[in-house]
C-alpha cells in the first residue's frame, strides 16, 4: 500500500505539495515512485523561472520512461533539489522527504483545484 | 482487444512482475528492477520468457531457394544444426521483419520472428510461397522459450544438460531433460554468453521452475531492452521498419547483395548511391537522456534527424542513443536533442557501446 500523508495536497498526476506562508514545496508521491521503478534523472528547472498551475516544469526518468512533472500551482522556482541531479534514487526511498522544488506561490486561490489526500487516495486504485 | 498470455504467464503474476502489453502479449517489464535484472546477465546470468515470438516451421526440397529469394541473407552455405540472422524486406526495401533461421537440414528450418510481427509475417511468407516445393506453418503456440544469458548462463544449464557446454555461438542441438526435448542455441539478445531454449509450454515451465530453484534471476523485457541496446542489437519498431532499409539500419552483414531477394533492387542502388541516413550513436554531453522519437539539430539549428532508442545506462550516468542521422553528419560532430523544449548537447560517436561476449569457440 502506497503511503500518503495528511499534511499535503496533491495532483491527480502524482504531484504532492506543501504550501507555507507564500512558498511551497513540490515532489512526487510515494505511488509515483513506485510506478516509476527505479528513478534514474530527475530533470529540474532552472531557477527563476515561473510556470502555471499544471504546466510541466521537469520530469522524472525511469530507465524505461520520462514522465512530466506538472505544477500543482503557479509560482515562481526559488529552489531546486540538487541532491536528486547526483542520487535521483532518493525518491525511491523517500519520495516525500525528497522534495523537487521550491516555489514562491502567486495565487493561493489555487489550491481549491487541489486534491485532498483522502480524494487523492480515491485516485489510486 | 484481448491480450494473449505466455505459458509462464501465471508465474510472472506470483513473482510480482509489472505487466505491460507487448506484441499482443500480457508480458513481465521487469520483476526486482530493470537495474538489477541488467546487472544480473552482464556479470552472473538471468532468464527471459520469450515465449512470445513466433516460430514458423519451413519444410520442402525448395526451403533454402525459397530463403534465399524472400529473405536478404545468404542460406546456400549454412550448415546443419546452425542458424542465421536474416532479414525479410519490401520491394521498397523497407523491412518487414528481422528473424533467426535455425537449419534442421537443407530441407527444413525454423523461423524465429518478432511477436508483434508473426502473423504478418506468416501471411508474407505464404503470399511469396506459389511456386516453391515448401510447406510453411505457423508453430508458435506449441513452443515456449526461454533466454538464458550472462557469463555464468553454462554453468547453470550444463548442471542440468551437459552437452550443452560443446555449443559454439549460432550453433543449435535437440537435448532431452526430465523427459522433454528442447531445441537449444547458443544465442542471444544481450552480447553476453547464452542459450535460447525452445520446447513446449509445458517443457518451459518446468525448466523455468527449475532455473527459480536454482536462484536465477528472472528478468523482464525492460532489461531484455537496455541490454540488446547496449549490445548494439536492433529492435523492430525502433532502429528497423517498413520505412527504413537494413543498409540504413547498419545491418549488411545480414545481407547478400549477389543474389536476388525482394527489395535487393533498391538496397543496390543505395549501396551504389551511397546512404543518405544512417542509424549510428549519440551521447548526450549534458545530464538529460535522449529518448525515442526526439529529434536531433544541427549547430545551425537544422534537424538533421530523430533518435530510435535511447537509454541511461543502466548503473552508469552516460546517456547513449541510437539515432537515425543524415550520412554527411559524420562520427564526433557536436549535435543537439529537442528534449522537453530544450536543446542538450550531445556528439556523434559509433554504436560499440558495449564489447559482445560470444562464445565463438568451444
Amino acid at each position: 500500500m502506497e503511503k500518503i500523508l495528511k499534511d499535503l495536497l496533491y495532483t491527480p498526476t502524482h504531484e504532492w505539495v506543501k504550501i507555507e506562508n507564500n512558498k511551497a514545496k513540490i515532489g512526487i508521491t510515494d505511488y509515483a515512485q513506485h510506478s516509476l521503478g527505479s528513478v534514474v534523472f530527475v530533470d529540474l528547472p532552472n531557477i527563476g523561472s515561473t510556470f502555471g498551475q499544471f504546466d510541466p516544469f521537469g520530469a522524472v526518468e525511469s530507465v524505461k520512461a520520462a514522465s512530466d512533472l506538472l505544477m500543482p500551482i503557479t509560482g515562481k522556482v526559488i529552489a531546486v533539489n540538487e541532491a536528486l541531479l547526483s542520487q535521483p534514487e532518493l525518491l525511491n526511498d523517500d519520495a516525500f522527504a525528497n522534495w523537487v522544488i521550491e516555489v514562491e506561490v502567486s495565487d493561493a486561490a489555487e489550491v481549491s483545484k487541489l486534491l485532498s489526500p483522502e480524494a487523492y487516495q480515491k485516485t489510486l486504485h | 482487444m484481448d491480450m494473449k498470455i505466455t505459458c509462464l504467464h501465471d508465474r510472472h503474476l506470483k513473482l510480482g512482475a509489472k505487466m505491460t502489453e507487448f506484441g499482443g502479449f500480457d508480458m513481465p517489464v521487469s520483476y526486482k528492477g530493470i537495474l538489477q535484472e541488467h546487472q544480473a546477465v552482464r556479470e552472473a546470468c538471468g532468464v527471459f520468457d520469450c515465449s512470445h515470438m513466433g516460430e514458423i516451421d519451413l519444410k520442402g526440397t525448395d526451403a533454402v531457394k525459397f530463403l534465399n529469394e524472400i529473405t536478404t541473407n545468404d542460406f546456400s552455405d549454412l550448415k546443419d544444426r546452425q542458424l542465421q540472422y536474416t532479414l525479410l524486406c519490401e520491394a521498397s526495401g523497407g523491412v518487414v521483419d528481422d528473424l533467426m533461421v535455425y537449419q534442421y537440414n537443407k530441407e527444413h528450418f525454423l523461423l524465429v520472428v518478432n511477436a508483434s510481427n508473426t502473423t504478418k509475417d506468416f501471411k508474407w511468407l505464404t503470399s511469396h510461397q506459389s511456386g516453391y516445393q515448401i510447406e510453411l506453418s505457423n508453430d508458435s503456440e506449441f513452443f515456449g522459450q526461454l533466454a538464458l544469458q550472462g557469463p555464468k548462463a553454462v554453468e547453470v544449464l550444463k548442471g542440468l544438460i551437459p552437452e550443452v557446454e560443446s555449443l559454439s555461438f549460432m550453433h543449435f542441438d535437440m537435448f532431452q531433460w526430465k523427459n522433454h526435448e528442447y531445441i537449444i542455441s547458443r544465442s542471444g539478445y544481450t552480447g553476453e554468453d547464452g542459450f535460447e531454449i525452445y520446447g513446449s509450454p509445458k517443457a518451459t515451465v518446468e525448466l523455468w521452475d527449475q532455473l527459480m530453484g536454482l536462484q536465477v534471476e528472472p528478468c523482464g523485457l525492460g532489461a531484455r531492452d537496455t541490454l540488446r541496446f547496449e549490445a548494439g542489437l536492433p529492435l523492430y519498431g525502433h532502429e528497423i521498419n517498413g520505412f527504413i532499409t537494413p543498409l540504413e539500419a547498419g545491418l549488411s552483414l545480414g545481407v547478400k547483395l549477389q543474389k536476388p531477394f525482394i527489395g535487393r533492387d533498391v538496397l543496390l542502388k543505395q549501396k551504389e548511391q551511397g546512404l543518405e541516413r544512417r542509424i549510428i550513436g549519440l551521447e548526450l554531453l549534458e545530464r538529460n537522456i535522449a529518448r525515442d522519437g526526439y529529434i536531433v539539430y544541427d549547430a545551425n539549428q537544422k534537424m538533421i534527424g530523430y533518435i530510435t532508442t535511447g537509454y541511461m545506462i543502466p548503473n552508469t550516468s552516460k546517456a547513449l542513443a541510437n539515432a537515425m542521422i543524415d550520412s554527411n553528419v559524420k562520427i564526433g560532430t557536436e549535435v543537439y536533442v529537442e528534449i522537453r523544449n530544450k536543446m542538450v548537447k550531445a556528439v556523434i560517436r559509433n554504436r560499440k557501446f558495449y564489447e559482445k561476449k560470444y562464445k565463438k569457440e568451444v
